[in-house]
């Protein structure tokens, strides 16, 4: 009896252990394609309505519409600081493989600034480089400014009290520039930082400031609805979209600067997920939709993933460093 | 004339089958998704998007409106019937809506919600329809100082209220004024107030916590404390004869209805303001021009439908700056944005010239939305007050679960819960002293607002203070605030006076 009954007990374990390791080598495909067990958290380093908001917002309509992603990407935006609450939050986040972070050049600018958020990017998880942003000098076209000469004369007339500059957040890239610019024409203006490209475009149509250097894809809409001016462009060539507009460059002055568009995931994130991650944003970047988006919005597509990505990351860091350092923001 | 035209072709557009499958589908779920504590119309509308893919594009925001729509008139059930907030811009109706369950009324209290809601919706839509454009141009005319003059005009409706203790009012606007500057400093980002350096404390104290902390665990407390834990709800089965007559007693608050209506669409399509301050707002309004304002909190009709009626008002109007000038007004709408930019339509001024057949559609699906919502609503409330009947010793545990979960799930932080237990203990002891709570309330709202456009003013005015009085509409503000402050100082000299005559 206890016999059999023994005989009963190790069959039923060995019953077991084989459908186990049947179960496991049935498993074991899955578990090399990581997927998302929950949805997925997409921070956006800046506010609603700007650019950075309404790249990331497409970017999860493409992954919804095209079935990327088996869970959804829930956008989030923590835009305070300068960026500083979703950095801090992303670095807090270390290990969670269901956190991404939209991102932008603040991701340099804003922890080089405040050194007490604690935040060393070069930690954090590189997954993609989708696009690089332009930049534009824009007016409110109910003023005689029509070149970049009128704009020089009449910053000058008014007074740096006068002249009022809005852009998104302090010391990160919409005062850069504006730096850059008061630099290259010996200017002085007052800036103002708002929250995000959105909040910019609308008070530069309401008259509360004076002119902005705001992305092409946060003014378009204005833009073509006759409301806003473009003075000149922060690029080596011509904007497609603008083919009348010069660019500084022309005019003898080597003003150009871009805005990445980019991806990263909190410190120490798995393997696995960051593969599926990077796989995502591939077929994003691969997508029709992001094809014309891009093209009719003036980014230039520029795809970079893993350890390139992350070497770009620190050279540019390096280099904001020394433009901050000029700009007497940071010691 | 072409108003007309244009809104008749937009109700075809709603009324085709589809579309109005969608419209009754998108109400219903918004409804329940709104009365769940802790997800509010943005996981709503975030997690159903995909669905809208597989229909056009008119039929997509017409669903998505719809949810947002239910998720409005939803937040408010749990407010009153559990004192959780469901959603942050139901906050202000806990204030009368729980003490009204409270006394057996939370049929009324629900109708009235429902109402209320209802009637804002459709005046700001009807706004909506024969104003946009100029509205549009109106609201671009708000820079940072107008913007905090009317802020200042939001607490000044806190401070001047007759009858709450002046002294305490003022002290409980500070304590959330101080929780609302935790965080990192919106202008130079650098952090502030980080108690114990906790990690938690970057991100600030969202002020659902808050709320959630005082009106969920507080209110559990202080029923256990003043009932020795014998809670009786005096609560009736609920017919439809009661639900008739609760909608034809709110013929006599009509007045804050449209007033509120009016407030909440005014401050709703104001790009940085939203439907939470414009309902905290309308509260403050409705209690400091009734004559019985010692009522308001303990149960007072006028307490429900005041931020109702503003919440829907402002959440119409939010849709306003981002139609016409692609701005979202609040954290749904930027929602929506991302899925008309997908569908391949750019919100911004040229939408109403380019898009005509999708905006009217849209426009008409409001009006319809609002109707079809108040009826399924309606329909509900017998189920809702069922849940009252439950004995307070399951009911109470429900709440703490909720309360809890609540607090989690937008930030998923274990750090927001231990903070909703511990102001649920602080709440509950500063009531037994008197204090009045919903002012916080509206403080940690307001405070991170009124800082930030209080230094952007100072930043293009070059520190000159003269800037709020120089710029006319902003002077309008400031003077309506003094107004407001000074009532209650002129009544108290004048009943003084009285009573020494």
């Amino acid at each position: 009896m206890k016999n059999l009954a023994m005989r009963a007990v190790s069959c039923g374990i060995a019953l077991g252990v084989g459908l186990g390791l049947v179960s496991s080598l049935a498993v074991q495909p899955a578990q090399a394609a990581w997927q998302p067990q929950k949805p997925v958290e997409f921070v956006i380093m800046a506010g609603q309505g700007g650019g950075a908001d309404r790249l990331a917002r497409l970017i999860q309509s493409i992954i919804e519409k095209n079935n990327f992603s088996n869970q959804p990407f829930i956008p989030v935006n923590k835009g305070g600081g300068s960026g500083a609450e979703a950095l801090r939050y992303l670095q807090d986040k270390a290990g969670d493989p269901h956190v991404i972070m939209a991102t932008l050049n603040s991701l340099y600018t804003t922890p080089l600034r405040n050194p007490g958020i604690g935040v060393d990017i070069s930690k954090f998880t590189p997954v993609a480089r989708l696009a690089e942003d332009t930049f534009v000098l824009w007016v409110n076209s109910d003023s005689d400014i029509k070149t970049i000469d009128d704009y020089v004369a009449a910053v000058k007339a008014a007074g740096s009290e006068k002249w009022v500059m809005g852009g998104t957040g302090t010391g990160q890239e919409d005062s850069l520039v504006t730096a850059m610019l008061e630099k290259a024409y010996g200017l002085k203006m007052t800036y103002v930082p708002f929250k995000g490209g959105g909040t910019v475009a609308k008070n530069l149509v309401g008259k509360q400031i004076t002119s902005t250097v705001n992305n092409p894809s946060e003014q378009l809409g204005f833009f073509e609805a006759g409301r806003v001016r473009p003075i000149a462009a922060f690029t080596p060539e011509r904007i497609g979209v603008f083919p009348d507009v010069p660019t500084f460059k022309e005019m003898g002055q080597d003003l150009v600067y871009y805005m990445q568009r980019s991806v990263v995931a909190p410190p120490n994130m798995p393997k696995e997920a960051q593969d599926f991650y990077v796989e995502v944003f591939r077929k994003v970047n691969e997508s029709a939709e992001w094809k014309e988006y891009t093209t009719k919005k003036a980014l230039n597509r520029a795809w970079l993933t893993g350890d390139d990505l992350m070497s770009y990351f620190v050279a540019e860091r390096d280099k904001h460093h020394d433009l901050l350092k000029a700009m007497g923001e940071i010691k | 004339m072409d108003t007309l035209v244009h809104l008749a072709g937009g109700f075809a557009t709603a009324f085709e089958p589809l579309n109005f499958g969608l419209l009754v589908l998108g109400c219903t779920v918004g409804l329940f998704v709104g009365a769940l504590p802790g997800l509010g119309s943005v996981n709503g509308v975030a997690i159903l998007l995909p669905i809208t893919f597989f229909v056009p594009p008119t039929g997509a925001i017409i669903f998505l409106a719809a949810i947002y729509y239910g998720a409005m008139f939803g937040g408010a059930i749990s407010s009153i019937m559990l004192g959780i907030p469901g959603a942050s811009t139901a906050v202000a109706t806990t204030f009368d809506g729980r003490p009204m369950a409270m006394k057996g009324e939370a049929h009324r209290a629900l109708v009235a919600a429902a109402v209320a809601s209802f009637v804002g919706g459709t005046i700001a839509v009807i706004l909506f329809t024969l104003f946009a454009p100029p509205l549009a141009e109106f609201a671009l005319r708000f820079g940072p100082a107008e913007n905090f003059a009317l802020m200042v005009v939001a607490f000044a409706t806190f401070v001047g209220l007759s009858g709450d203790d002046i002294p305490k009012t003022i002290l409980s606007i500070l304590f959330g004024l101080i929780l609302s500057a935790v965080g990192l400093d919106i202008i130079s980002g650098q952090p502030r107030l980080i108690f114990f350096d906790l990690p938690g404390f970057y991100k600030g104290i969202s002020f659902i916590v808050l709320a959630i902390g005082i009106y969920g665990i507080g209110e559990i407390l202080w029923t256990l404390d003043s009932s020795k834990g014998r809670v009786e709800i005096a609560q009736h089965k609920i017919g439809f004869r009661n639900i008739v007559q609760a909608i034809i007693e709110l013929r006599k608050t009509w007045r804050t209805m449209g007033l509120c209506s009016l407030l909440g669409y005014f401050v709703g399509i104001l790009p940085a303001a939203g439907a939470t301050p414009g309902s905290l707002m309308a509260y403050g309004m409705a209690k400091s021009m009734s004559k019985n304002s010692k009522n308001y909190g303990k149960g007072e009709i006028n307490g429900v439908v005041a931020p109702e009626a503003a919440n829907n008002a402002a959440s119409t109007g939010s849709m306003l700056p981002m139609l016409t000038l692609g701005i979202p007004g609040s954290p749904t709408t930027a929602i929506l944005l991302g899925g008309m930019i997908i569908w391949g339509l750019e919100p911004g001024p040229m939408l109403f010239i380019t898009h005509e057949g999708f905006v009217w559609g849209l426009i008409a699906s409001l009006y319809t939305a609002n109707l079809f919502t108040l009826l399924i609503n309606l329909a509900f409330i017998p189920l809702f007050i069922w849940v009252l009947r439950t004995p307070f010793a399951i009911l109470a545990p429900v709440i703490f679960v909720l309360s809890l979960v609540g607090g989690y799930a937008p930030g998923s932080s274990l750090h927001d819960v231990w903070l909703i237990l511990i102001f649920g203990i602080a709440g509950y002891l500063l009531r037994k002293l008197n204090y009045p709570m919903a002012p916080a309330v509206l403080a940690i709202v307001l405070g991170p607002l009124a800082e930030k456009y209080f230094r952007q003013a100072m930043i293009i005015s070059h520190g000159d203070v003269m800037t709020f009085v120089e710029r006319p509409l902003s002077a309008v503000f400031v003077a309506m605030a003094a107004v407001l402050v000074c009532m209650p100082i002129y009544s108290a000299l004048k009943r003084r006076r009285a009573a020494a005559g």
